[in-house]
């Protein structure tokens, strides 16, 4: 495994925050002023469906508000990673783990801590969008109903509040109350992030959000992501080489379910220092 | 199997790799016509910088459309190193054409005998120019490293010509028109080094990927991380 020391340390070693100085190109974004450089640690993190282990001892630091991309081949273990933050993966029978997974210094797997609570801390967004057979804004606020808020004022305020972070209020302010699936394919991935926004995340975990959009619903979706960033934890799964090396931080690639290296992503893009890493970001692998 | 890009890379190679005997070529023959005052070299010298300017613009034009198909890691450094290596390239077929232009000048002046002598300088930017392109077409980042240093040798050798030539002058006013001259070559074969330090510097950052330019000496023979 290559170690970009700022990013990425093996389990057990000591915390070394992250940063991009000792590089001339800067970061995408300055770190924010507070940001704690392990906001989520995956430590030694095995994990296996059933008999099948398909993420091998992977730690990785991953810092507050910013984007981090995860990269590698189909089936090296990608989404079952990001699954995994917010536990998403407990609903399959006989998948089970080793290691640890700390939010806050927290574990996730503490079992003193509540599976619904961490969810609400966690918002996800999916490849395909999955807007509810419902209106544009019960789908937005369908999380706080879910939670038991009827104030209709709060419901209003939170619909237009997510509605514009997601880029999306001044497209369908008009027709609020008309169908989410009348919505072209970009505007319900944007949709899927206000709805994952409207509980008020530290994180986002984001599985391949613009495969199936075009360049110009692309290009919204990452201006959003940038935007979010500012707020929010991004960790984001892409199999667009271009996309991570315009919207992310920091970079993790995983071969086989080992992280095989991680850094900057200027640095993983201009200059991998493993010769997988480099195959697989000049496309020339296997 | 070769990637429709890795062909396309290599080609780019290719171009670069005619440059590069272009260029050498063009300042072996400025300084052999202007040693033997010879006006049909001090042409053919011209025409190969006509050749190597639109090379020039043909990888710029090649580099663009690769560039536009977004290569990642060492294919983007071989891109972007490929403009900067053709443009010091095709400066080094402009100080050819200067040289050749000095020797035009100098065969309709009359023959002086001068105190200087440029044989040792122009040995080392030639040796220079030759070293960086065998770095080059071997990928040879220590051989590229070898050769940065050697710069501060031509840079006192020039230095050293131009006080003799100066003196020169000032002794014997008449053969200024000469002197000039010879100055101007000098300066040439300094950039010509110069030019050759670039690549070098370029071959580099290509093998490694550690940008090596202006760190100084000390910094410059170390590794890159
Ligand atoms: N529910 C499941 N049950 C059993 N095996 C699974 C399950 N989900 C995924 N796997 C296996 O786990 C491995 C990792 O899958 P995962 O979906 O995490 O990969 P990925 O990197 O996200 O791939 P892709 O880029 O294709 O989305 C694969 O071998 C896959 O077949
Ligand atoms: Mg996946």
């Amino acid at each position: 495994m290559e170690i970009d020391p700022p990013a990425l340390q093996s389990a057990g070693s000591p915390a070394t925050p992250v940063s991009l100085t000792g590089s001339r190109v800067q970061s995408v974004a300055p770190t924010p002023a507070g940001a704690n450089p392990r906001l989520i640690q995956i430590e030694a993190y095995d994990f296996f469906y059933g008999n099948h282990q398909v993420l091998h001892q992977v730690s990785l630091d991953i810092p507050e508000r910013h984007v981090t991309a995860l990269i590698g081949p189909s089936g090296c273990g990608k989404t079952t990673l990001l699954r995994s933050i917010n536990r998403m993966n407990d609903l399959i029978e006989g998948a089970h783990h080793r290691g640890d997974i700390r939010i806050r210094d927290q574990s996730i797997f503490d079992p003193h801590l509540e599976v619904i609570a961490l969810r609400k801390r966690i918002g996800m967004v999916f490849q395909k969008s999955n807007p509810f057979p419902k209106s544009i804004f019960e789908n937005v606020v369908y999380p706080l109903r879910v939670a038991g808020v009827r104030q209709r004022s709060i419901l209003e305020e939170t619909a237009e509040r997510c509605l514009r972070a997601a880029a999306l209020w001044d497209e369908v302010k008009d027709r609020l109350h008309t169908s989410a699936l009348g919505l072209s394919g970009g505007q319900q991935q944007r949709l899927c992030i206000a709805r994952a926004i409207a509980n008020e995340p530290e994180i986002l975990l984001m599985d391949e959000p613009c495969s199936a959009l075009d360049p110009v619903a692309t290009a919204r979706i990452e201006e959003l992501i940038l935007e979010l960033k500012q707020r929010y934890t991004i960790v984001i799964v892409t199999h667009n080489m271009q996309q991570a090396a315009r919207i992310s931080d920091y970079t993790a690639f995983f071969y086989l379910g080992r992280l095989i290296e991680a850094g900057p992503t200027h640095r993983i893009f201009t200059s991998p220092k493993n010769k997988q890493t480099e195959d697989y970001v000049t496309g020339r692998f296997g | 199997m070769e990637l429709p890009f890795d062909r396309e890379l290599h080609e780019l190679n290719e171009r670069l790799l005619t440059m590069g005997s272009l260029a050498e070529q063009a300042v072996h023959r400025a300084l052999q016509a202007f040693q033997t005052r010879d006006a049909t070299l001090a042409a053919q010298v011209r025409d190969s910088d006509n050749v190597l300017d639109r090379l020039e613009v043909e990888v710029d034009e090649r580099a663009m459309v690769l560039l536009s198909k977004a290569p990642l890691a060492r294919d983007l450094r071989m891109v972007t190193m490929a403009m900067k290596i053709s443009q010091n390239l095709e400066r080094i077929g402009d100080e050819a054409a200067k040289i050749a232009k000095r020797a035009r000048a100098l065969a309709h002046e009359p023959p002086v005998r001068l105190d200087v002598d440029l044989t040792p300088l122009a040995l080392e930017a030639r040796s220079m120019l030759k070293a960086s392109l065998d770095a080059f077409v071997q990928r040879n980042p220590e051989a590229a490293r070898a050769l940065i240093p050697r710069d501060q040798g031509v840079d006192v050798a020039h230095k050293s010509i131009r006080e003799k030539l100066v003196a020169h002058m000032q002794a014997r006013p008449e053969t200024i028109p000469q002197c000039l001259e010879v100055l101007t070559v000098a300066k040439c074969l300094e950039r010509i080094a110069d030019h050759a330090t670039n690549i070098a510097e370029d071959v580099v950052y290509l093998c490694e990927a550690t940008d090596i330019r202006h760190v100084g000496k000390a910094a410059a023979d170390t590794t890159g991380s």
